[in-house]
């Protein structure tokens, strides 16, 4: 394995790790939707916080996808194709959500509000569930051929394993996007989510452990890489601890520094245990390495100066639009409803 | 494998044309109204006539129903490559994927991140600085297409690369920008895209003008529209012709057969505007005929014969019969491209013709344009026209290219994903044909619901700026 190719891998889950995290609080305030608003106002409220940003941070899922392209092709060729299902639905999912902000805008009728405002709240709770799913197969392992294609049958993509999975990351995008309506609103709606992460957490304590108990029964994990499967599995518990403590403290911003870090300590713990693999092959022989699944050094070297150029500059405008926005969204100035 | 009679190929293949043509109503038209929003913001910036302000907010509604539509949609594509094509993904990766994740980082966040300033901002910033904001948006788009048409050039007309270890690999990232099909299919594309929204936005108008509304208002837009159209309308028509010489070099079974010739042409060709074909013995049925026309087409010279399919068939089979056997047909479908690119070129000289027109009724000496009825109706009628042509372009230079998905190196048949079935086709074209119906219709009715209710009813969209300062007493107090 090259250093190129190690960097490469690093870069992958470094570009999944702040989709999670972005993304991941545009998904949890699309589900929230559903349950902290009580009416249509409200659920334009909610919109709102997020309307400036969603979109640039679902580029980050883009990017990741075609960064996997550029630099490990055959991972990218394997895995697309093989979660071919899980993988339409999760589009199906961001196809819905993602013209539902402006379809709910134009749409006049009460009805109309209501049935794009479900249309992002499905496809936000589908998205992080499915991507939850396939990540904890792919760590899981699945019935691959010589030639790097998955043949698996219904069971090898829907078991407990995986739709623990998929809860898991479901529940905490939920908690983020919570933890960033704390921090973004005012009045009631601000309350209500504080109330509803209180009543949640202990739920995700319980899935945390389940999902620990899955990963040690069903993967390699603490076999082959014991002290850094453990560092992060504590690393993620902690992490949502810290959370918690927000929640009863009223400290909105380390509640949602908090959750956002426990995403990347999942995606961290994924990827910590996927390597020196990019695709876990029941049969060991037919996995997939970092070493072998690569583009050429010439091209992986191409998108690093590419990465290392471009990387820094979209970091600084998407933060400084955050800073724009730093403003709470106000009850009494949204008008989204006339 | 058959299924239902359909094979594993021609479902992916459906699958790919759809979502390609689908998304490619959108794309084009998001980058021209991008920049037709910009010149009208740009406008009032200069002028400080709020007439322009008023134009880019409600053309910028418009423009951001279609990009949002075309934003879901551009997920499919990247996606699919890896879902439906992974043998192409495999082989082609090296040189593929990397413009991709560069078209990512550089134009897609630049989009996004702009758009959502562009949209919630108004208050916020002076005006000149808000405009720069659209202006990143198009900027964005714009380099969006250079990079998907960098990755498409390579499929025409592969450069810079070797064969290794099973699969192309880039010899030169430098290479690979300097390929020449990419300098006059960006540009093709780009000014189509200017030109399609120019005449979206001239026939839109042209409809509230024939109903006698807001007459300042869409005759100004109008005037936009023309001129953007007429100039890009003329742009694209000459970088097509250059694009068709690059096609004659590269690819002539494809221009061999946009001209309908099975049997090599005389010398000076004459061109066919129109004729019939017998596909089944390859023979041009009947047709109606400009002598020496083709000869300046192809040579811009009065005389030179042009090869026909029959001939260059046979040059295929001599060169690739050695690696790929003898079985392949190389035959391209004829019907197809022939009418497809009178319609393309056809639409292209029209466009012309209805911008001199209309900006000829319409000048400030002497505007008489709601007085030609007829014009209004053939401008609004043809805001259609653009996305038919559009779409003929795609389906000359991609039904072209077969039997190769990479021109020369891989065929389309061994690049279809080994692990898809039939089954997940099936089921994912339907889905896509159901939601692209509902997009397509919702986003139309959406925007025709916008331009019924015309320019005065801004703010129905709720895009004010709603936010409070969170430092300011009372801005946390709970009711």
């Amino acid at each position: 394995m090259s250093s190129l190719q190690l960097l490469w891998f690093f870069l992958i889950g470094l570009l999944f790790s702040v989709f999670f995290f972005l993304e991941g609080f545009d998904y949890g305030v699309g589900m929230a939707l559903r349950l902290i608003a009580h009416n249509e106002q409200e659920r334009g409220e909610l919109m709102q916080s997020i309307g400036p940003h969603w979109d640039g941070n679902e580029v980050w899922l883009i990017t990741a996808g075609g960064a996997m392209f550029a630099s490990f092709p055959y991972w990218y060729a394997s895995l697309f194709s093989g979660f071919y299902i899980i993988l339409f639905l999760t589009l199906f999912a961001l196809i819905l959500r993602g013209v539902s902000f402006e379809f709910r805008a134009h749409a006049l009728s009460p009805a109309g509000k209501k049935l794009w405002g479900w249309a992002l709240s499905i496809g936000s709770l589908c998205a992080p569930f499915l991507l939850g799913m396939m990540f904890t197969d792919l760590v899981k392992g699945m019935p691959l051929d010589a030639g790097g294609n998955i043949r698996g049958g219904f069971g090898d993509y829907v078991n407990l394993f995986s739709i623990v999975g998929g809860v898991a990351v479901a529940l905490l995008c939920l908690l983020h996007g919570l933890n960033f309506i704390r921090l973004k609103l005012t009045g009631e709606l601000r309350q209500r989510a504080q109330a509803l992460t209180k009543i949640l957490y202990p739920v995700l304590f319980v899935g945390l452990v389940a999902f620990a108990g899955l990963l040690l029964w069903q993967t390699d994990f603490f076999s082959k890489r014991p002290l850094s499967s453990w560092l992060l599995l504590i690393l993620i518990v902690l992490l949502s601890v810290v959370a918690t403590y927000g929640a009863y403290r009223d400290k909105e911003g380390l509640s949602f520094i908090a959750s956002g870090a426990t995403l990347i300590g999942v995606v961290a713990l994924l990827f910590n245990g996927l390597f020196p693999r990019v695709m876990v092959g029941n049969d060991p022989l037919h996995s997939i390495l970092i070493a072998n699944a690569s583009s050429t050094e010439y091209t992986l070297g191409v998108m690093t100066i590419v990465a290392a150029i471009l990387v820094p500059i979209v970091l600084a405008y998407t933060i400084w639009s955050y800073f724009v926005f730093n403003q709470r969204v106000d009850t009494k100035k949204v008008v989204s409803d006339k | 494998m058959l299924v239902l009679g359909v094979s594993m190929l021609s479902l992916a293949r459906f699958q790919f044309a759809m979502t390609t043509i689908f998304h490619f109503f959108f794309v084009p038209f998001s980058i021209g109204m991008a920049l037709l929003t910009a010149i009208m913001e740009t406008i009032y910036v200069f002028k400080r006539d709020d007439d322009y302000k008023k134009m880019a907010k409600f053309w910028g509604k418009i423009f951001l129903l279609s990009f949002a539509v075309g934003v879901v949609t551009g997920i499919i594509q990247e996606f699919q490559f890896g879902m439906n094509w992974s043998d192409y993904s495999r082989f082609m990766g090296d040189i593929f994927g990397a413009p991709l994740a560069i078209e990512a980082l550089l134009a897609f966040f630049l989009e996004s991140v702009f758009i959502g300033m562009w949209m919630f901002t108004w208050d916020r910033f002076k005006p000149g600085i808000h405009a720069l904001f659209i202006w990143l948006v198009t900027l964005g788009s714009s380099i969006s297409a250079l990079w998907i048409l960098t990755a498409n050039s390579f499929m025409q007309n592969p450069v810079a690369y070797r064969i290794a270890n099973g699969r192309a690999e880039m010899a030169s990232f430098s290479g690979l920008l300097k390929n020449p099909q990419l300098w006059v299919e960006f540009p093709h594309v780009i000014f189509g895209a200017f030109t399609t929204a120019a005449f979206a936005l001239a026939g839109m108008s042209a409809w509230r003008l024939l109903k006698h509304e807001n007459k300042t208002f869409y005759h100004k837009s109008l005037r936009v529209g023309l001129w953007v159209g007429l100039v890009a309308a003329i742009l694209t028509v000459a970088v097509g012709d250059l694009q068709t010489q690059q096609v004659i070099k590269d690819q002539p079974m494809k221009f061999a057969a946009t001209e309908g010739i099975y049997k090599d042409s005389g010398n000076p060709a004459s061109w066919s505007v129109v004729q019939g074909f017998d596909t089944k013995n390859k023979k041009v049925t009947w047709s109606i005929e400009v002598p020496r026309m083709l000869s300046l087409l192809t040579y811009h010279k009065a005389t030179g014969s042009v090869k026909g399919m029959d001939t260059i068939n046979k040059e295929l089979h001599a060169k690739y019969d050695g690696k790929y056997g003898s079985a392949i047909n190389y035959y391209v479908p004829p019907k197809t491209l022939f009418w497809s690119f009178r319609i393309m070129a056809g639409s292209g000289m029209f466009f012309i013709l209805i911008a001199v027109l209309g900006l000829w009724f319409s000048r400030a000496k002497k505007n008489t344009l709601q007085n030609q009825r007829w014009l209004l109706y053939v401008l609004g009628i043809s805001l259609w026209l653009p996305f038919i042509a559009n779409t003929c372009g795609w389906l000359i230079t991609e039904l072209g290219r077969f039997p190769w998905i990479v021109y020369g190196l891989y065929t389309i048949a061994d690049a279809v994903s080994p692990s898809v079935t039939a089954g997940d086709l099936w089921f994912s074209n339907i889905m896509y044909f159901l939601i692209f119906t509902l997009l397509g219709g919702t986003m139309i009715y959406f925007a025709h619901r916008t331009l019924v209710a015309g320019p005065d009813a801004l703010d129905g969209t709720g895009y004010a700026d709603t936010t409070v300062d969170p430092l300011s007493k009372g801005a946390f107090s709970h009711e």
